[in-house]
């Protein structure tokens, strides 16, 4: 039976421009290869088989972290363990790194990017529920030129995302978040290794001690990563009180719709995924001063 | 003359024997990566095979077209059943008694099933050719529960079998009936629940799970036409086994055929059988000409070779008003997938399962056993388990703790009361055991003690107050198990694998520098038989442990044995390897005597050699016997410092251990962790205490997946659902609760040595003790039997059913 891919040519790109003319010429053939820590054991299982596989790992351009004025600039092929690592990011906006820790593994987040993370489109990833919180914009280039597209319009289902074929994503803008923000990241895995049975991503600012603005969104929850709009309103002006609270937590699963899998059923999922939210949500204000 | 004299100690010291905690010397080629497994074996010309499978539980196969994979670049040949058949292999027997498909023979009987063998010049071409090989199946109703087995109109899995009502063990009573087996007194049994002051019966099922060892199964093998030889290179927990069934299959003679075990990286039961793709690379490479490697994938080994457990007990106790027990009755659903290929004692359908009365004092007991047939893979292995005794050790702790409860008495006071006390060892149990010795009291109170276990209840109690007060959203539970093994199989009147009777096997060759080889039957796979083995001798003998090399896995040159598993090395092939050493004491005591000119009756041992009693300064060392052994041997005496033994165990060994579990869970998200787990073990003679902890350690962290998530699991048409290591539990360092170890001694009376075994103590006992604490949990709030395994969202289930979320 043999985790082997089937056969393909391999492309090692030094620029953009070479990389979007290669995507190109092979079309729906080619497939771009960051860490390949989602690609690779696709390939391996043949339920992806490109012909072309173009790694832009050798992509100087693709790389590094930088705070320009009010934005976090994060180059697609920086690798979570970089991240993690960066000074920038973290004074920038914390959660980026508390999310990123619970991501996979270590030899996973050595080799896994950012750009990957957030283009793959799978609703396990947890960067696409971090960056909607953040309200972060995805830089993107094909060979039409480049545009740009926010996170929270970005997922359209499971693998099936804005990217059109051909296209990079070269980095992510992420507006920072103002001094004093709150923030969490809560993830409920099985083990180590493990994508999430259920995880909320929090990011808000108070003020006098009452949420002033508050983002939600949830990972592994539905087909996409899904920002949690309706609860996030009912919170503006409480110090999560109930019934204000068990009402941001009732809107929040109801639009939750994970599938039943070996992390349990679907009820379960939604039911964990709602303490999520609310464990996020007291860690989050806990955190904010103003 | 300044020589300084070694001490007594420093002599011992330097032997480093019995009781020393050496360090694992075979560590210091694997943490260097230069182990030699099975793939790392690369011979010139060698192929490479791997399995086209059943996308099916249960179908019809109407056709394998191979005519496109024939044409990959690359690919040589496509073995299928009708291939097998031209040499009568396309079934084999398995070593239960039954026989088994090597490939889709007309149809297939669970998902994953072997059905051609595609054999290329590399691993891509094989998988590219797997890829293109087109099978046309018909699919037919699929068996997955095991209680709808034996109902009237079940889908008839066995079609070759089906007219035949007598099976291995018996008559069957329906087509997917394999084997019925009893112990134990019915009538009796009966009599005592009839009138019996309090009883207790419960479905607890123990689920499928894998021993998944790192390394799956794989094999090389080499037919030399020239010469008529077959090499294999195996991962095979008993390569001797392996040769005389391969001989006996391919009707090649069994001295024509090698067979080598290399490292292995870990078995727990998982590499004593035998599997289609052994056989096929044996067929391909008689086919060929050229060395053949298969090498299972990871979901292959999860899915395709043994699984271990899935059985379900349905266990009473009987018992008066104030906690005595007084009769014991199972009834066990053995689920044994689509073949049966369990790797027992032949005569033993449901292994050792028989000692389900546990360290308890049951007057009578009766048990019986019936084995089914479902769409699931074959197996039923004991992983990291002596012969289901982890089944049954499952059982009745699950069943004492509900006993326990329903009386209101306290699960360790309701334990202490029915314990075999110390004085009637050797005891002879309700269902035909002789335990050869014990100490439950002892070895109880002491563990009770250091966990503090009155402080815990009180503690527990406390929490219980504040949940029910809704002031905290966190349960305790404690976990109790006290489990007594039957391990080393096995005595050869009630002991053998198609008929090769269960002894094992030292050769040790002492050479004339005083330094040795010792050769045996066993295969470590991880256990560190390097060390310890080296440890007995230096003990026995008097040579360094440095100085002997523990050699095994060459059929060859190891003397025969039948292997590793089941808890048997230490009691099997270390009582030989006592007996070996022995016999070369013996004849190194005739030399000394020659030389010292004394009797030998004048003689005494004195840790490194002999000397002459009341004489101490008159010494010879082995060392010195040694050389005197082939160059200046005694008149009359052979030269020359060597012995064999081949040991008949006259009995098995029981050890025992007293297991703690302290947990908290969160009835919110159903996430427990474990506070603390003590565990103590009494193996008899310890040999060394390092790798005794380090074997206590893994069995624990095997017990805590199997007990809190790891399981195979099929969905309701047959498909694995967690067939890979993203789903099926195997825990990291993270999740790992921390150990507490700790012992008693009670040697083995029959054990030249009184060593009993210990590798699989901790995951017997250990998964009862998680699942115990678990269900003690919970029990305050109503709950009687909670089903493992206990993963997070069961666990939450179960705080669902009790109406905990509002
Ligand atoms: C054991 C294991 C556990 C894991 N657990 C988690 C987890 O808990 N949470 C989590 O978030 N992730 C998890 N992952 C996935 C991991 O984080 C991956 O690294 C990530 O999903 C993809 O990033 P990558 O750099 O490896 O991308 P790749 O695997 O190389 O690519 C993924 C996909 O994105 C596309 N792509 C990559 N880069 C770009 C780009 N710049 N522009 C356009 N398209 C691009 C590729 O073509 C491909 O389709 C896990 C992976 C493993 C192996």
């Amino acid at each position: 039976m043999s985790v082997i891919p089937a056969p393909f040519s391999y492309h090692r790109p030094k620029s953009i421009a070479e990389a979007t003319a290669l995507l190109a010429e092979h079309n729906d053939e080619a497939r771009i290869l960051a860490g390949g820590q989602s690609l690779i054991p696709m390939m391996k299982f043949r339920l992806a088989a490109p012909e072309h596989l173009v790694d832009v790992g050798a992509i100087a351009e693709l790389k590094g972290i930088q705070r320009v004025g009010d934005a976090l600039v994060i180059g697609a092929m920086t690798t979570q363990h970089e991240l993690q690592l960066s000074k920038t990011a973290t004074d920038a906006a914390p959660i980026l790194k508390e999310a990123s820790l619970l991501i996979a593994d270590p030899q996973v987040r050595y080799m896994g990017t950012l750009g990957g993370n957030v283009a793959n489109g799978d609703p396990g990833n947890d960067m696409p529920a971090v960056m909607m919180c953040l309200d972060a914009a995805y830089r993107i280039m094909g060979a039409a030129g480049p545009r740009t597209v926010k996170a929270r319009d970005f997922y359209e289902g499971t693998y099936a995302t804005a990217l059109a074929t051909g296209e990079i994503l070269t980095a992510i803008e992420i507006p920072v978040p103002p001094a004093g923000h709150g923030y969490a990241y809560e993830k409920l895995k099985r083990k180590i290794g493990d994508y999430a049975t259920a995880a909320a991503g929090v990011v808000l600012t108070t003020r006098g001690g009452r949420i002033a603005t508050c983002a939600i969104a949830l990972s592994n929850l539905a087909d996409k990563a899904v920002l949690a709009t309706d609860a996030a309103a009912t919170l503006i002006g409480t110090a999560l009180e109930k019934p204000a609270l068990d009402k941001a937590i009732a809107a929040a699963r109801a639009i939750m719709s994970p599938a039943a899998d070996t992390r349990g059923t679907t009820e379960y999922r939604t039911a964990v995924g709602g303490v999520m939210v609310e464990r996020a949500l007291r860690r989050a204000l806990a955190r904010a001063k103003g | 003359m300044n020589i300084a004299v070694p001490t007594r100690e420093q002599r011992e010291a330097k032997l480093e024997g019995m009781g020393c905690k050496r360090k694992r010397v075979e560590d210091i080629r694997f943490t260097q990566g230069k182990g030699n497994y099975v793939d790392d074996v690369k011979l010139p010309g060698m192929l490479f095979g791997d399995f086209v499978r059943s996308q099916y539980a249960h179908a019809r196969v109407k056709k394998i077209d191979d005519s496109k994979a024939l044409k990959v670049p690359g690919v040589l040949a496509v073995i299928t059943a009708e291939t097998l058949k031209t040499v009568n292999l396309a079934w084999m027997p398995t070593l239960a008694g039954d026989v088994q498909m090597v490939l889709a023979d007309g149809k297939v009987l669970f998902q994953n099933q072997e059905i051609a063998f595609v054999v290329a010049v590399d691993r891509y071409a094989a998988a590219d050719g797997v890829e293109a090989v087109e099978v046309e199946y018909e699919d037919l109703p699929v068996l997955v529960d095991a209680f709808k087995a034996l109902a009237p109109d079940a889908p008839l899995l066995r079609e070759d079998i089906k007219d035949k009502m007598t099976g291995a063990h018996g008559p069957r009573r329906h087509h997917n009936h394999i084997f019925e087996w009893s112990m134990g007194d019915k009538d009796l049994t009966d009599a005592a629940f009839a009138k019996a002051e309090v009883t207790t019966k419960d479905v607890i099922s123990y689920h499928r799970t894998h021993p998944s060892p790192l390394e799956t199964c794989q094999c090389v093998a080499s037919f030399d036409k020239i010469k008529g030889e077959l090499t294999v290179w195996g991962t095979f927990q008993a390569p001797h086994v392996i040769r005389t069934v391969a001989s006996l299959l391919s009707k090649i003679p069994e001295h024509k055929i090698h067979v080598i075990a290399p490292d292995i990286g870990g078995g727990f039961g998982n590499k004593v059988g035998a599997y289609p793709g052994y056989i096929c690379a044996i067929v391909a490479s008689i086919v060929t000409g050229k060395p053949v490697k298969w090498v299972e994938d990871r979901i292959e080994n999860l899915t395709a070779t043994s699984f271990a457990r899935d059985y379900h007990m349905t266990t009473e106790i009987a018992a008066t008003k104030d906690g005595k027990v007084t009769a014991l009755r199972v009834h066990v659903l053995a689920d044994h997938g689509a073949f049966d290929a369990c790797a027992d004692p032949s005569k033993w359908p449901a292994g050792f399962f028989n000692i389900c009365t546990g360290s308890y004092d049951f007057p009578v007991a009766h048990l019986v056993v019936d084995g089914i047939y479902t769409n699931k893979a074959p197996g039923g292995v004991a992983y990291r388990c002596s012969f289901r005794v982890t089944e049954a050790a499952y059982c009745i702790e699950r069943a004492m703790d509900i006993m326990a409860q329903k009386l209101g008495m306290d699960a360790a006071e309701f334990r202490l009361k029915n314990f075999v006390r110390r004085e009637q060892f050797p005891y002879h149990s309700a269902l035909g055991w002789e335990y050869d010795s014990g100490d439950y009291h002892t070895a109880m109170n002491k563990a009770m003690e250091a966990v503090g276990y009155k402080q815990l209840r009180a503690e527990q109690a406390e929490k219980r107050a504040a949940f029910k007060r809704g002031e905290t959203r966190e349960i305790m539970g404690i976990g109790i198990s006290f489990f007594t093994e039957i391990v080393g199989a096995g005595p050869s009147r009630n002991c053998d694998i198609l008929g090769v009777a269960m002894f094992d096997s030292c050769e040790i060759r002492v050479h004339p520098t005083g330094a040795a080889i010792a050769r045996m039957g066993t295969k470590s796979q991880g256990q560190g038989h390097e060390t310890t083995y080296a440890q007995i001798i230096a003990t026995e003998i008097g040579i360094p442990a440095d100085d002997i090399m523990v050699e095994e896995g060459n059929t060859d040159t190891a003397p025969y044995g039948l292997g590793t598993y089941g808890s048997r090395s230490t009691p099997v092939a270390g009582a030989a390897i006592a007996m070996a050493a022995r016999k070369i004491k013996a004849k190194a005591q005739m030399i000394a005597a020659y030389m010292l000119e004394v009797h030998e009756a004048d003689l005494e041992w004195d840790i490194d050699g002999f000397r002459v009693k009341g004489l101490p300064e008159k010494s010879k060392t082995m060392k010195e016997l040694a050389w005197a052994a082939y160059n200046s041997p005694p008149p009359g005496l052979e030269p020359g410092l060597e012995a064999v033994s081949y040991y008949d165990p006259p009995n098995m060994t029981y050890p025992f251990g007293a297991y703690f579990c302290v947990m908290d869970i969160d009835v919110d998200t159903g996430v427990y962790k474990i506070r603390r787990f003590y565990a103590l073990d009494d193996c008899g003679t310890r040999i060394n205490p390092m790798i005794i902890e380090g074997q206590v350690h893994g069995g624990l962290t095997e017990a805590f997946a199997i007990a809190m998530g790891q399981e195979i699991r099929y969905d309701e048409i047959g498909n694995v659902v967690n067939g890979s290591f993203m789903d099926f539990f195997i825990p990291t360092a993270v999740e790992t609760p921390k150990w507490e170890t700790d012992y008693t001694v009670t040697p083995s009376p029959h054990h030249p040595i009184g060593a009993k075994g210990v590798g699989e103590s901790p995951n017997v006992g250990g998964v009862p003790c998680f699942s115990n604490a678990v269900n003690d949990a919970f029990a305050f709030l109503g709950t009687r039997h909670i089903q493992m395994p206990h993963d997070y969202w069961r666990i939450w289930e179960v705080a669902k059913g009790l109406g905990l979320h509002g």
